[in-house]
C-alpha cells in the first residue's frame, strides 16, 4: 500500500480549480481560432474575437474567464493500492474547493434549493469517485456553469427510437437551448446505462480534449455528423447567427436495459474548463 | 443588420429607447444595477408590500449579472451576463414601473416582449462568457442592497462604453430569431 496524506489532494485541487478558472485550455483556444477563421457572420467573428481576447485577459490572473466559476465538479480515480491518511477524502476534497474559491477570488455559487441561501464557500462539491487498479490518484476538476447546465437534459428513449432518435434528440436540444448556454458550445452525449450513468457519461465525455474523436469509428462518425447538423442550425456565436454553434460533440456509450435507450446531453459553454493531475 | 454604434448614457428615456432597432451596437455609459434571481424576487416582493426598492426603477437599466469577488483595488470581479429567461416572471412588473433597459443573454418570453412594446423598453445582449473583458468597462462598483445574497446582491456599477447589441426593440422584433434565419441551412 502507498500512503498518501489527504492534504496533498486538498492542495492539488486548490491549484487545479484556480488554474481552470483563469487559464482556458490550449485545445479550446485552438478550436476558437479555427472557428474564427471559418465564421461567415460578421457579428459572429466579432463575438469570437471578444471570447479569444477574454481568454487572454483571464490568463493574466486577475479576472476569471467567466463570473460563473461554477459548481465544483471533481472526478477522482483512486488506485486501490492507495491508503489515504490524515483525514477523510470527502473533507479533503471539499477543503480544496473551499480554498480555491476563497483564495482565487472565484464566485461562490452553491445555495439551498428553496431558501436560496448561499453556503458561502462553494461547497459541497459534486464528486465522482472510481476505485481503479494501481497506487496513484488521478484528479480532474471541472467547474460547471449554471447557464449551460440548465440547458442539459436526460431522456429515456424507447429502443425503437434507435440512432436516428438519438440524433434528433441532440439536435433538437441544441436548437431549443439557442443562445442560452453561451455558444459556441461543447456538447457531451452519454448513451446507454441508466438514468444516472448516461448523465455521468455525458459529463465525462466533456473532459476529453477537443479534437480527439471517440476511438470507436461508429461513435466518431456520429460525433462528426452531429457536429455538422448542429452547425447548420445557424445559432452562431452568442446566438446572434452564424456557422459556429458548437466547437465539438463528444459521445460516450455503454450498454443499457432491453427496455430502454437512455440519452443524456450535457451542454458546456465556451468557457470549457477542466484541469487534471496525478498524485 | 445595421452596424450603427450608438452611444447612450443612463438613465434612459422612452424616446431614446424607441429609436433603437434590433442589431444596433450600443456603447452604454453611466450607472446600471446588477440584479439576478434572488434579488429580483426581493425587489418584486418589496413592490408588492409597497416598500421602497433599492434603486429608482424609472429610467433604469438592470444588468442580469452576479459578479465574481473583486480583488483589492479593483472595482469589480468578472461580470458577464447571466441567462435572462429566469427573470422573465419578474421583468414585466419592473417594465411597468418604467424600467427602460435590461442587459443579459438568451431569449425572452412573450410577456416580457409584450411589456417592452407596451411600455417602451429594450433588451440588450452582452456577450455571455466575456466576463473578464466586460470587467474592464466597470469604473466603479458598490453593493447597495441585499449583501447577504453574496454574488446575488445588488451592485451599483458605473460603466463606460459597455458594448451591447439590441436584441429586442420596442416593436417586438427579436435579433436572435432574425440572426439565426440568415445562417440556417
Amino acid at each position: 500500500m502507498r500512503e498518501v496524506q489527504v492534504k496533498e489532494i486538498t492542495l492539488k485541487l486548490r491549484e487545479l480549480f484556480q488554474s481552470a478558472c483563469y487559464n482556458l485550455g490550449e485545445d479550446v483556444i485552438e478550436a476558437l481560432d479555427r472557428a474564427r477563421k471559418a465564421e461567415e457572420s460578421p457579428i459572429g467573428v466579432a463575438i469570437l474575437d471578444e471570447i479569444i481576447e477574454n481568454a487572454k485577459i483571464a490568463r493574466e490572473g486577475v479576472y476569471p474567464l467567466c463570473q460563473d466559476t461554477g459548481l465544483a465538479v471533481v472526478f477522482i480515480d483512486l488506485g486501490q493500492e492507495v491508503h489515504l491518511v490524515g483525514g477523510t477524502l470527502d473533507e479533503a476534497v471539499n477543503e480544496g474547493v473551499r480554498q480555491a474559491y476563497k483564495d482565487g477570488f472565484l464566485r461562490k455559487s452553491v445555495c439551498d434549493c428553496f431558501t436560496r441561501k448561499n453556503t458561502g464557500d462553494n461547497t459541497p462539491c459534486i464528486m465522482h469517485v472510481r476505485i481503479v487498479p494501481g497506487d496513484k490518484i488521478h484528479l480532474v476538476c471541472a467547474p460547471k456553469g449554471g447557464g449551460s447546465e440548465n440547458m442539459s437534459r436526460v431522456q429515456l428513449l424507447p429502443p425503437a427510437a434507435g440512432m436516428e432518435g438519438v440524433k434528433k434528440l441532440v439536435v433538437d436540444r441544441v436548437r431549443e437551448a439557442g443562445s442560452n448556454p453561451c455558444p459556441p458550445i461543447v456538447v457531451g452525449v452519454g448513451i446507454g446505462g441508466d438514468l444516472e450513468l448516461s448523465a455521468i457519461l455525458a459529463k465525462r465525455s466533456l473532459l476529453r480534449p477537443l479534437g480527439n474523436p471517440n476511438p470507436s469509428l461508429e461513435l466518431a462518425n456520429l460525433e462528426q455528423e452531429l457536429l455538422e447538423k448542429i452547425n447548420r442550425l445557424g445559432i452562431g456565436p452568442a446566438g446572434l447567427g452564424g456557422r459556429t454553434t458548437a466547437l465539438a460533440v463528444h459521445v460516450e456509450m455503454t450498454n443499457c436495459h432491453i427496455a430502454s435507450l437512455p440519452v443524456a446531453i450535457n451542454i458546456n459553454c465556451h468557457s470549457h474548463r477542466h484541469k487534471e493531475a496525478t498524485i | 443588420m445595421k452596424e450603427n454604434v450608438i452611444k447612450l448614457k443612463t438613465p434612459l428615456t422612452s424616446e431614446q429607447v424607441s429609436k433603437l432597432k434590433i442589431g444596433d451596437r450600443v456603447l452604454l455609459s453611466g450607472v446600471i444595477y446588477t440584479s439576478r434571481d434572488a434579488a429580483h424576487k426581493r425587489i418584486v416582493d418589496a413592490m408588492d408590500k409597497g416598500e421602497k426598492t433599492p434603486m429608482e426603477i424609472a429610467g433604469t437599466v438592470i444588468y442580469y449579472a452576479g459578479p465574481s469577488p473583486s480583488r483589492p483595488g479593483k472595482p469589480i470581479g468578472s461580470v458577464g451576463p447571466t441567462t435572462s429567461y429566469r427573470m422573465d416572471s419578474y421583468a414585466p412588473r419592473l417594465i411597468e414601473k418604467g424600467l427602460k433597459g435590461m442587459i443579459g443573454k438568451g431569449s425572452r418570453g412573450k410577456e416580457v416582449i409584450e411589456a417592452m412594446k407596451k411600455h417602451k423598453a429594450v433588451y440588450f445582449g452582452a456577450t455571455g462568457g466575456a466576463a473578464a473583458l466586460i470587467a474592464r468597462v466597470v469604473k466603479k462598483g458598490q453593493v447597495i442592497a441585499y449583501p447577504e445574497l453574496g454574488p446575488e446582491a445588488v451592485n451599483m456599477l458605473e460603466v463606460e462604453d459597455f458594448p451591447l447589441v439590441v436584441i429586442n426593440d420596442v416593436t417586438g422584433a427579436d435579433l436572435y430569431e432574425e440572426g439565426v434565419k440568415k445562417y440556417q441551412k
